[in-house]
C-alpha cells in the first residue's frame, strides 16, 4: 500500500538525512521506527505527508508517487494520511470540537469551513470519535485548556477524522509521563484495531515499541538497518541500531523498565 | 597609625572612557547647538512681543464660547467620529490581507515584497503630508481624511498584523495542514486563531488613534474638527478655539480610557 | 481518566447518534449577533450621513494616478531651499526636544505618586501633563504661531510643549517602579532629599530616561517635517508652497527628502539606543 523507494533527504547540502531509504508496508497493522535522535525518524514521516519535500526516490500511496504532487492533487493524497504529531499541534485558540473537525477540511468547501457548517454526518463521527477517545465532556473546551494527554487524544481524534488509509504518529508519547503515555499508546494501539488502520509510528521508547508494535524497523543515519517482528530485535541488533548514542539507549530501557514494574 | 595606611585617590569613572570621544562627543554637541541656535535667527524681539500678545489671547479665549459657533463645533467633531469610524473599519479589513501578504512565513516572496511595500510607503509619511497630497487630489473635505486615516491604519495594523503572523506557532499549521487543508482553510484555521486576539487589540488601540489623527488632518482641509479649530484661529475667534481645544482633551482621555480598557478585556 | 474504552468501539459507528454542535452558545451567539448588528448601524449610520461629494470618490483613483503621474520625475531645481529647510526641520526637532527634556525632568519628579511631596504638586504636575500630552504637536504650532508670529520657534515651542506630557509621563511612572529599597537604605545613613535623588533615584531612572528620550527625538523628526504646513517652520513650508503652485516635481523631491530624513533618523536613533542601553 505505501512503497518507499530510495528516499534521499538533506537540509543541508552534503548532510543527508535520508540516504536511500527503502520500506514497504505489509499485512502486519502497527510498525514501529526506532533509532537514535537524528536518525531521521521525524524527516521520514515528514517526507510521506509532504510536510517536509524530499529531494529524490518515491513514495507511492496506493500506485500514486505522492513525490510528484502538488495543489490538489497533494491535499487529496495529504487527506489520506493521518498525522499525530509529538507536540499535539493543535490549534489552541480553537476549541476541541472545531479542532476535531478540521480533520475534515480536506473535504470541505473553503466556505463551509470558515462558517463551521460540517455535514451532520461529519459532526457525527466527530462525536463518536470523541467519546471513543474519552473526551466527550469536552466538546467545547479550548484546547489550551487540556492536559497533554487530554491533548494527544484530541490529536488522534483528528487524525481519524481524515477516514485516513494510514495513519502516522510522530514520537507521539515523547512529551508526556510515563503513565499517560502508556495510555495513549494503547489508544492508538487499540483504536487502528478497530478500524483495521495500519500506523507508521516513530517512537523513542524501545520497550513501548516492542510491546506494542506487530513489526520494528530500526533506522540509523538515514538507511533501514533493521526490519523484523519485535522479537526478533535482539540485545545485538540494539546495539548496532543505536551504536554511538548508547546512553540514550540505556536511559530509556531503564526508564521502561521502571515502568513495567509499576504496573 | 595613619601614616602607615595607603591613600587611594577615587573619581566616579566618566561615563564615556577614552577622554577624546568624550571630548568630541561634548565640542560636536555644543557647536551643533551654536550652529543650530545661529541658523534659527530667532528674534527675541518676536518673543518678547509674542508674551503680552498670549496673555491677551488668554483673557480672550475666557471663558471658552461653546455656544456661539456650537452648531459648527458639534458637526465638525461628528465628522471626525464618522472618518474615524469609516477609516478605521475599511483600513483594518484592508490591513487583514496586507498583514497576510507582509509575513514572510505565509507568503511566497514575490507577494511578500509587495505587501512590504504597501506597508512601508503607508508608513513612511506622516498623515499630515499624506492628508495634503489627498486633499490636492481628490478636493478637500471628510473624504481626503479618510484615505489619510486609511493609509496610516494601514501602515500601522498591517505591519504589526504581519510581525504578530511572523511569530505564530507553526506547529499549529503543520497539524491543519497535515489534514488536506487547502491554503486558505489553513489559514483561517490555524493562523488567523493564533492572531486574532492581537488584530482586535490594535483595532482597538488604531480606533483611539485614528480619533486624535482625524482632529490634526482637518488642520489642511481634510475634513473633521481640526477644520473647525483652523478657521476658529484664523477668526482670532480664541474662545471658540478654546472651547473645541477643551472638548478635544476631553474626548481623548475618554477614549484613551476606554481603548486600553477593551483592550485589557480582549487579552 | 480512564482508557477511553467506554464501551463503544469505533466499529459501533456504522449506526452514530445524531448530534447537533455549534460553535457557539446561545448567549454567545446573542451577544455576538447583537454587536454585529451594531457595527453594521454604525457604518451606515456614517457612510450615509458623512459629507463626502460620491462622485469625487469614484473619479479619485483617476486622479491619484494623475498627480502621481505628474510628480515623475521629482526635480533637483530647488534641492539646496529643500535641503536648508530639512536641516531646520531636523534642528527644531532637537532643540524642541532638548527643553523639553529639562522641563520634563521636575514635572516628572512631581507627577510621580510614590515620590511627589504632597497631592497638590502631584495634580498639578498631572494637570501639564495631560494638557500638554493631549493636544497634539501641530495644534500646538497652531497656538505658537499666532502668539509669536510665523517662523521655526514657534515650532520649537509647539515641539516642546506635546513633548513636556509625552516626556513626563513616561518617566514619572520609571520612577514609580524603582526599587525602594536603596531609597531606605539612604534614609537610613540620613541623606537629604537631595542625596537621595541623586544616589538613589537617578540611577535607577537613567535607562529608561535615555530611552524615552530617544523614542521622543525620533517621533520628533518625523512631527517637524509637517510643522511648516501650519507656518511654524522647516520643510512643511516649502512642501506647502510647492503644493500651492502644483509644482509637482518638486513636491515628490520634497517627499524622497522626508522619507529619507525619516527613515535616517530611525537608523541613527536606534544606533544611540544601542550604544546607550
Amino acid at each position: 500500500m505505501l512503497k518507499i523507494t530510495n528516499l534521499e533527504k538533506s537540509y543541508t547540502k552534503g548532510a543527508p538525512v535520508l540516504k536511500g531509504l527503502n520500506l514497504t508496508t505489509d499485512e502486519r497493522r502497527l510498525t514501529a521506527i526506532i533509532g537514535s535522535s537524528g536518525a531521521g525518524k521525524s524527516t521520514l514521516l515528514r517526507c510521506i505527508n509532504r510536510l517536509v519535500k524530499a529531494d529524490s526516490g518515491s513514495i507511492e500511496l496506493d500506485g500514486t508517487d505522492i513525490l510528484s504532487l502538488s495543489g490538489r492533487a497533494l491535499q487529496d493524497s495529504r487527506r489520506q494520511i493521518g498525522m499525530i504529531f509529538q507536540a499535539y499541534n493543535l490549534v489552541d485558540r480553537l476549541t476541541v470540537m472545531e479542532n476535531v473537525l478540521s480533520g475534515r477540511l480536506g473535504y470541505t468547501g473553503f466556505f463551509r469551513g470558515v462558517f463551521r457548517k460540517f455535514p451532520q454526518e461529519d459532526v457525527d463521527r466527530a462525536y463518536a470519535l470523541l467519546k471513543r477517545v474519552g473526551l466527550s465532556q469536552y466538546v467545547n473546551k479550548r484546547c489550551d485548556a487540556l492536559s497533554g494527554g487530554e491533548r494527544q487524544r484530541v490529536g488522534c481524534a483528528r487524525a481519524l477524522m481524515q477516514n485516513p488509509r494510514i495513519l502516522l504518529a510522530d514520537e507521539p508519547t515523547a512529551s508526556l509521563d510515563p503513565k499517560t503515555s502508556e495510555r495513549i499508546m494503547e489508544l492508538i494501539a487499540g483504536i487502528t484495531e478497530e478500524l483495521d488502520l495500519p500506523v507508521l509510528i516513530n517512537l523513542h521508547n524501545v520497550p513501548q515499541a516492542t510491546t506494542y508494535a506487530d513489526r520494528i524497523l530500526g533506522l540509523r543515519h538515514g538507511v533501514m538497518i533493521f526490519d523484523g517482528n519485535p522479537d526478533e530485535l535482539t540485545e545485538d541488533w540494539l546495539e548496532q541500531i543505536y551504536a554511538g548514542h548508547e546512553d540514550d539507549l540505556k536511559k530509556q530501557m531503564k526508564v521502561g523498565a521502571a515502568e513495567y514494574d509499576d504496573e | 597609625m595613619s601614616d602607615a595606611t595607603t591613600r587611594y585617590r577615587w573619581r566616579r569613572p566618566h561615563f564615556i572612557e577614552n577622554p577624546w570621544v568624550r571630548y568630541t562627543v561634548l565640542l560636536v554637541t555644543v557647536l551643533y547647538l551654536i550652529f543650530a541656535l545661529q541658523m534659527m535667527q530667532v528674534s527675541w524681539q518676536r518673543v518678547l512681543d509674542g508674551i503680552p500678545r498670549a496673555g491677551n489671547m488668554l483673557r480672550m479665549a475666557f471663558p471658552p464660547d461653546y455656544g456661539s459657533r456650537g452648531r459648527l463645533i458639534v458637526r465638525g467633531f461628528i465628522e471626525s467620529f464618522q472618518m474615524t469610524v469609516i477609516a478605521t473599519a475599511a483600513g483594518v479589513l484592508l490591513s487583514v490581507p496586507i498583514g497576510f501578504m507582509a509575513a514572510k512565513n505565509i507568503a511566497p516572496l514575490p507577494v511578500y515584497l509587495v505587501g512590504r511595500a504597501i506597508v512601508v510607503v503607508s508608513r513612511s509619511l506622516h498623515p499630515v503630508v499624506m492628508g495634503v497630497l489627498f486633499v490636492a487630489a481628490v478636493g478637500f473635505g471628510a473624504f481626503a481624511g479618510i484615505l489619510t486615516l486609511i493609509m496610516f491604519t494601514i501602515g500601522f495594523v498591517g505591519k504589526l498584523l504581519a510581525e504578530a503572523i511572523e511569530e505564530i506557532k507553526f506547529g499549529q499549521v503543520e497539524g491543519v495542514r497535515s489534514t488536506g487543508a487547502g491554503f486558505l482553510s489553513v489559514l483561517v484555521y490555524a493562523v488567523f486563531p493564533q492572531v486574532l486576539p492581537r488584530l482586535i487589540g490594535l483595532s482597538m488601540y488604531q480606533l483611539d488613534i485614528n480619533l486624535r489623527a482625524s482632529a490634526i488632518v482637518g488642520l489642511v482641509g481634510a475634513g473633521g474638527i481640526g477644520g473647525t479649530l483652523n478657521t476658529a484661529f484664523g477668526r482670532y475667534d480664541y474662545a471658540t478655539a478654546a472651547a473645541i481645544l477643551l472638548v478635544m482633551v476631553a474626548i481623548i482621555l475618554v477614549t484613551e480610557g476606554i481603548s486600553g480598557y477593551l483592550r485589557r478585556l480582549t487579552k | 481518566m480512564s482508557t477511553g474504552n467506554n464501551g463503544t468501539t469505533l466499529t459501533d459507528m456504522a449506526r452514530p447518534d445524531h448530534y447537533q454542535w455549534f460553535r457557539f452558545t446561545r448567549l454567545q451567539r446573542m451577544v455576538r449577533s447583537i454587536s454585529y448588528i451594531l457595527v453594521v448601524a454604525l457604518m451606515y449610520w456614517a457612510l450615509s450621513t458623512v459629507n463626502i461629494f460620491w462622485p469625487w470618490v469614484w473619479s479619485a483613483p483617476a486622479q491619484i494616478g494623475d498627480m502621481m503621474f505628474r510628480m515623475f520625475p521629482p526635480s533637483l531645481v530647488q534641492l539646496n531651499p529643500i535641503l536648508y529647510a530639512l536641516v531646520e526641520s531636523i534642528n527644531i526637532a532637537f532643540l524642541g526636544t532638548l527643553i523639553a527634556i529639562i522641563l520634563a525632568l521636575p514635572v516628572a519628579y512631581f507627577g510621580a505618586q510614590t515620590v511627589t511631596p504632597n497631592a497638590i504638586t502631584l495634580w498639578f504636575a498631572r494637570l501639564i501633563i495631560v494638557g500638554t500630552r493631549s493636544v497634539d504637536t501641530l495644534v500646538w504650532a497652531l497656538i505658537f504661531v499666532a502668539i509669536f508670529g510665523p517662523g521655526s520657534f514657534a515650532g520649537i515651542m509647539a515641539v516642546a510643549f506635546h513633548s513636556i506630557g509625552f516626556l513626563s509621563k513616561l518617566i514619572a511612572e520609571a520612577i514609580e517602579e524603582i526599587d525602594w529599597g536603596p531609597i531606605e537604605a539612604l534614609e537610613a545613613v540620613g541623606a537629604s532629599r537631595a542625596h537621595v535623588i541623586a544616589y538613589g533615584i537617578v540611577p535607577q531612572v537613567v535607562p529608561s530616561f535615555c530611552a524615552i528620550s530617544i523614542l521622543r527625538w525620533d517621533i520628533n523628526i518625523r512631527e517637524s517635517t509637517v510643522l511648516g504646513l501650519v507656518g511654524a517652520g522647516g520643510i512643511g513650508l516649502i512642501f506647502q508652497g510647492a503644493i500651492d503652485l502644483f509644482q509637482w516635481n518638486t513636491v515628490s523631491m520634497v517627499l524622497i527628502v522626508i522619507v529619507g530624513v525619516v527613515f535616517s533618523g530611525e537608523l541613527i536613533t536606534s544606533m544611540v539606543r544601542r550604544k546607550l542601553i
